[in-house]
């Protein structure tokens, strides 16, 4: 599905991202672990087009997307989440919502003053997507809120909502799960499996909760200054020395060997 | 009916210029405050684009008449209208290709671009003097008044008089028709919505597929209609002359700052803030307050706070004071 070949991302003399390659199969939830500053999000900024690799490609079903624009991945089917929410703080949350999908009837100038009705009704139709949406997450109460008035936590529902509101390919979580609390962190896991099961999403997870993490993911790819370290399934990862040594911790270990 | 002759005075040295002339710059602030929204800078040019579609306005009006066309009572200049825009839709895309892409595939810094859009003022300011001169130009044309002074005075057996020029009267419902279309396409329509989200975060509007070369160009036909109607109001209210496009870009930005930029409402609101406080700081009270005051104590001076030709330091005052109690503007708008 996406092909990360060999990507440097330089910030001046800082390596951020330094000769990553990875490979995220069709269909699979792979999971992106790593410590704080492991380039990660840098990763995700280069894949999604916020930023320009220095160096190395980025391939999404065979097709080189190395330095598209993100409105153009995002019609390819390619989404991302932020790790700090992001949202049109003006707008209220139902809209926020109504933003997303593309390639309506309304997106062209002319039919903007002509074939109103058309219009009419496909808003008609995303308004109840969007409701649908926010059901799912249990944040329906706040569909007229502004956006800017959410709490951290409810940012990030609607973050993964906006991925829910279009025939996604594949998507880019970055840390959905920080700053939400236990049950709604079980229904964000919910969501992401049915997406994954019943819509195919491919997912792409960034998240530092290893129960979240191991309930969700395989494989699991573990990332240290800006280059891959390990991959497999979440036991092998667990079992892993050098991941150990580099992000888990010796705590872990013992639990794991006891 | 002093009292009633006062507030007739009032009305007709205040009232009534204020608001067409708040008018006016309500549909400037508009503009400045879209691109600043949007495009996220200030454009020094947008004096001079008003000057440009008012020239073109001028010039196919110039034509019409010269062509015994003409629009009845109304000026010819609303038939020739539509062709300004055009026109200034036409200059200010190409601009935008040829100048302000360039920097924004550069992701240059907004005081750059303030820079640039000061070099594309002077190219304007040198094109509209090339082509029409420097000078002041007529083209009103049509019913001079709705109301004319002295008839006004023989309906209601007032001393004073108050006047409403046809300029006026179009002025106003002119900025309602084109406040009241552009408010509906931002709130109403996806295209309008798509603008608001991209001017409130532009990471995201990118990443929900909002494709920013789009809205860029809309942004820019839009603040074209904008700036060639207040350039072609404002003329026929006044008269034609480059310069003052120039200078009224001072109190256009001051309007737009004072509402707060990047918010249309306040645009419009601190146009007319501006207007009614330029105009009442500069008018002679004289006239109303010998009305009002028993004749003892009637003022031996003019009553005028500001001289007229002080009526810029009004904009200054206004945005100063501003800035320093409430910097993001009296509707919030983003902080500079
Ligand atoms: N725009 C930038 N300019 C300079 N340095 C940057 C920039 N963006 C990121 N960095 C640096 O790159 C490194 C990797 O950052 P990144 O955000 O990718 O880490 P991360 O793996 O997502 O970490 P976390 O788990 O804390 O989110 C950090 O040291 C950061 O300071
Ligand atoms: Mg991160």
């Amino acid at each position: 599905m996406i092909v990360v070949e060999d990507v440097h991302k330089h910030f001046g003399g800082f390596h951020a991202v330094d000769g990553s390659s990875l490979h995220i199969k069709e269909g699979s939830i792979t999971g992106l672990i790593g410590p704080n500053g492991a380039g990660k999000t840098t990763l995700f900024n280069v894949v999604a087009g916020v930023l320009k690799p220095t160096s190395g490609k980025v391939l999404m079903q065979g097709e080189d997307i190395t330095g598209l624009p993100p409105h153009e991945l995002f019609h390819k089917g390619l989404l991302r989440t932020f790790q700090i929410a992001h949202e049109f703080s003006s707008m209220t949350v139902r809209e926020n919502l109504m933003m997303v999908p593309p390639g309506q009837s309304g997106e062209t100038l002319w039919n903007t003053w002509v074939g109103r009705a058309n219009i009419r009704r496909q808003e008609e139709e995303l308004r109840d997507k969007a409701d649908g949406v926010l059901e799912f997450l249990t944040i329906d109460h706040l569909a007229d809120e502004k956006a800017g008035n959410l709490s951290g936590g409810q940012k990030k529902l609607l973050e993964l909502g906006r991925t829910m509101m279009v025939d996604a390919k594949v998507v880019f979580l970055d840390e959905v799960g920080a700053g939400v609390n236990r049950t709604l962190l079980n229904t964000i896991g919910d969501a992401i499996l049915r997406l994954n099961q019943e819509r195919g999403y491919t997912f792409c997870m960034i998240e530092h909760d290893m129960d979240f993490i191991g309930r969700l993911c395989d494989p699991v790819i573990v990332m240290a200054e800006g280059r891959v370290l390990a991959e497999g399934t979440i036991d092998e990862i667990k079992a892993n020395e050098q991941v150990i040594e580099a992000y888990l911790g010796t705590g872990l270990k013992n639990k794991v060997t006891a | 009916m002093d009292f009633l002759n006062a507030i007739v005075a009032f009305a007709n040295f205040v009232l009534v210029p204020a608001t067409s002339y708040g008018a006016q710059l309500a549909l400037g602030a508009l503009g400045v405050t879209l691109i600043y929204g949007i495009l996220r800078f200030s454009n020094f040019a947008h004096g001079d684009t008003m000057a440009f579609g008012a020239m073109v306005t001028i010039l196919v009006t110039w034509w019409f008449q010269s062509m015994g066309i003409n629009f009845g009572v109304l000026p010819t200049a609303l038939l020739a209208l539509p062709f300004g825009i055009i026109a200034t839709i036409g200059l200010l895309l190409f601009t935008d290709r040829v100048v302000y892409r360039f920097y924004r595939r550069q992701k240059a810094a907004p005081v750059i671009y303030v820079i640039v859009s000061l070099g594309v003022m002077f190219i304007m300011n040198g094109v509209v003097r090339f082509i029409i001169g420097p000078n002041d130009q007529k083209f009103a044309d049509g019913v001079r008044f709705i109301i004319s002074a002295r008839d006004f005075k023989t309906m209601t057996g007032l001393s004073e008089g108050l006047a409403i020029k046809a300029s006026t009267g179009i002025t106003i419902v002119t900025a309602i028709i084109v406040v009241a279309a552009l408010f509906w396409f931002l709130n109403r329509t996806r295209t309008g919505k798509s603008m608001r989200a991209f001017s409130d975060n532009e990471d995201l509007a990118l990443l929900s597929g909002i494709n920013p070369e789009r809205v860029v160009m809309i942004t820019w036909i839009i603040v074209a209609a904008l700036t060639t109607i207040a350039g072609v109001l404002y003329g026929l209210d006044k008269s034609f002359k480059p310069f003052t496009y120039f200078q009224l870009l001072l109190p256009i930005f001051a309007a737009a700052i004072v509402g707060g930029l990047g918010n249309p409402l306040g645009a419009i609101a601190g146009g007319f803030v501006i207007a009614f406080s330029e105009v009442t700081v500069t008018y002679a009270f004289k006239k109303v307050l010998k009305y009002l005051l028993p004749e003892n104590l009637e003022p031996t001076g003019l009553v005028q706070l500001l001289s007229t030709d002080y009526k810029f330091a009004v904009s200054f005052a206004i945005l100063i004071i501003v800035l320093l109690f409430r910097p993001t503007g009296l509707f919030k708008g983003k902080t500079i």
